[in-house]
């Protein structure tokens, strides 16, 4: 019983982390159509800003420097290389592909290819008893970041009148235009929200992995994106239960099975998903 | 002084070229009508005229040339757009669809109600789960909270029942008293109702430019250019 409350909490951290990239994505490619591959690299940034910070200031404000970092980045990459790029799906998909690898090397460079230990807080890597298990504190972190910003997303999403217009923009962005709603400062606070979920994910996975690496959001991307395509795009709600359907999965599995294939069936979920929901659509 | 001027207006959509030198005046007050069969294209007109299809030419509205302008800033000018099959949004309530088009503290949600009192009853309801016709009230009374000085309206009374068409015509002569109106529409009932001056397109150029009721007198005029009688 122990085994299996542990395997439920270390798989609910994966799933939160995976949540914290997911709902940006979502919400990004919901309203803006825009399929973007430097996601990922949002979240390396606000991982090595929170790796930067947290010696100097402490762990809560290295945390805050990975969510403003990734916000910022996120606002400019929208700002300076998707903007222009509205309406040309291709150029975007080769924009934020060539991102993704050019902000990987980028670290590289600055921070050497290596993995860094990411530093911690004790208390962060210390375990706790939750129902006849020790499970460890930083899966329960992970879990209550990632329902926090839930709430605020789903907050955000129905009290806000920015949160009005993106719920329309998901259904019908030429209508909200021709209601005389500039969309595109939407556009550019959907990335920003994003980019500070990533960076949120990018700080509280230096402290999962306990450690920070060029590649570590690029690698995660993938479990992103599948969570994205299961949960429906454009939807909060939906990504936030494929990213515990898929997490849990994957712990599991993992676990009971051989290591490694908690990844094929994360993969394999999307497949059953994707056509069970096109033999829905045609019946 | 008409309150819009639509002068050598062409549009290319994927290498089709669907209005070829269209031009025609829409008057300060009352409904013009534009009229013409299927696929001649009278909601790319309005498309072009607001931004949302790439047009060539020339367009004036209230003096100013808009051709070419974003969208967003055309409507906040006061050009009100009712697209063709209501475009509301299923997932929002009535009342978040009316919110969202709000632009200024004072919005006119008194006449809205006043004329689809409908709407207020079903402020809490998802949209996507209103009937055609209250679709098309939301739809108008979306357009109609804010001060507009102009309103493009495609075919507003298109699939719904003949009571509620007759709703529909009733509010778009009222709202008519208050502004202008470029009207696409096919129910020449209506358009006999409600339209002064009339357009009618045919395979991307202007065929005919005159009075509603003129064109719709003549039996033969309008068969020939729209291939049904003036009593449909």
């Amino acid at each position: 019983m122990s085994t299996v409350v542990l395997l439920a909490v270390t798989g609910l951290g994966l799933s939160a982390l995976y949540f914290l990239i997911a709902s940006g994505l979502s919400l990004v490619f919901g309203l803006a159509d825009v399929l973007n591959f430097a996601h990922g690299w949002f979240l390396t940034v606000g991982a090595y800003a929170a790796y930067w910070a947290t010696p100097k200031v402490g762990f809560a404000g290295g945390v805050v420097a990975g969510v403003l970092a990734g916000a910022g980045v996120a606002a400019l990459v929208e700002l300076v290389m998707i903007r222009p790029l509205y309406k040309r799906t291709i150029a975007q998909v080769l924009v934020t592909v060539g991102l993704s690898l050019a902000g990987v090397a980028l670290f590289q460079a600055l921070f050497s290819p290596d993995a860094r230990i990411f530093p911690s807080p004790k208390w962060t890597q210390q375990v706790v008893g939750f129902l006849g298990a020790r499970v460890p504190v930083k899966s329960l972190l992970l879990i209550a970041g990632a329902v926090v910003v839930l709430a605020a997303l789903l907050a955000f999403l129905r009290w806000t009148r920015y949160g009005l217009i993106i719920r329309a923009g998901v259904e019908n962005r030429e209508m909200v235009t021709a209601l005389g709603i500039d969309v595109r400062k939407a556009f550019t606070l959907v990335f920003a929200i994003g980019g500070a979920a990533a960076g949120l994910a990018g700080a509280l996975g230096g402290v999962y992995f306990e450690s920070v690496s060029p590649t570590g959001g690029a690698s995660l991307l993938i479990f992103a994106f599948i969570v994205v395509v299961i949960g429906g795009m454009g939807s909060i709600t939906g990504s936030a239960v494929a990213a515990v359907a898929v997490g849990l999965l994957q712990q599991f599995v993992n676990y009971y099975g051989s290591a490694g294939a908690g990844d094929v069936c994360a993969v394999a979920l999307l497949a059953i998903v994707l056509l069970t929901r096109r033999q829905a659509r045609q019946a | 002084m008409s309150i819009l001027q639509v002068r050598d207006l062409n549009v290319v959509l994927s290498g089709l070229s669907i209005l070829q030198g269209v031009s025609f005046d829409v008057a300060p007050t009352g409904v013009t009508v534009l009229l013409g069969r299927n696929g001649v294209g009278k909601t790319t007109t309005l498309r072009a005229i607001l931004g949302l299809a790439p047009g060539i030419g020339s367009v004036t509205f209230d003096g100013a040339d808009i051709l070419g302008r974003r969208t967003h800033e055309l409507v906040q000018k006061g050009l009100g757009y009712v697209p063709e099959d209501r475009c509301v949004f299923a997932g929002l309530t009535v009342a978040e669809n009316l919110r969202l088009a709000e632009r200024t503290k004072n919005s006119a949600y008194e006449l809205v109600f006043e004329l689809f009192p409908e709407l207020k009853k079903r402020a809490s309801q998802r949209a996507g789960s209103l009937s055609g016709g209250q679709q098309q009230m939301l739809a108008l009374g979306r357009v109609l909270l804010t001060e507009n000085r102009l309103l493009l309206v495609d075919e507003p009374t298109k699939g719904l029942a003949p009571k509620v068409v007759t709703e529909v015509a009733d509010a778009l002569a009222r709202v008519a008293v208050r502004v202008p109106i470029l009207l696409v529409e096919q129910n020449l009932a209506v358009v006999r109702r409600l339209a002064g001056d009339a357009v009618v397109l045919a395979a991307g150029q202007v065929a005919w430019t005159g009075g509603a009721s003129e064109l719709l007198s003549d039996h033969d005029l309008t068969k020939s250019l729209l291939g049904v009688g003036s009593h449909s």
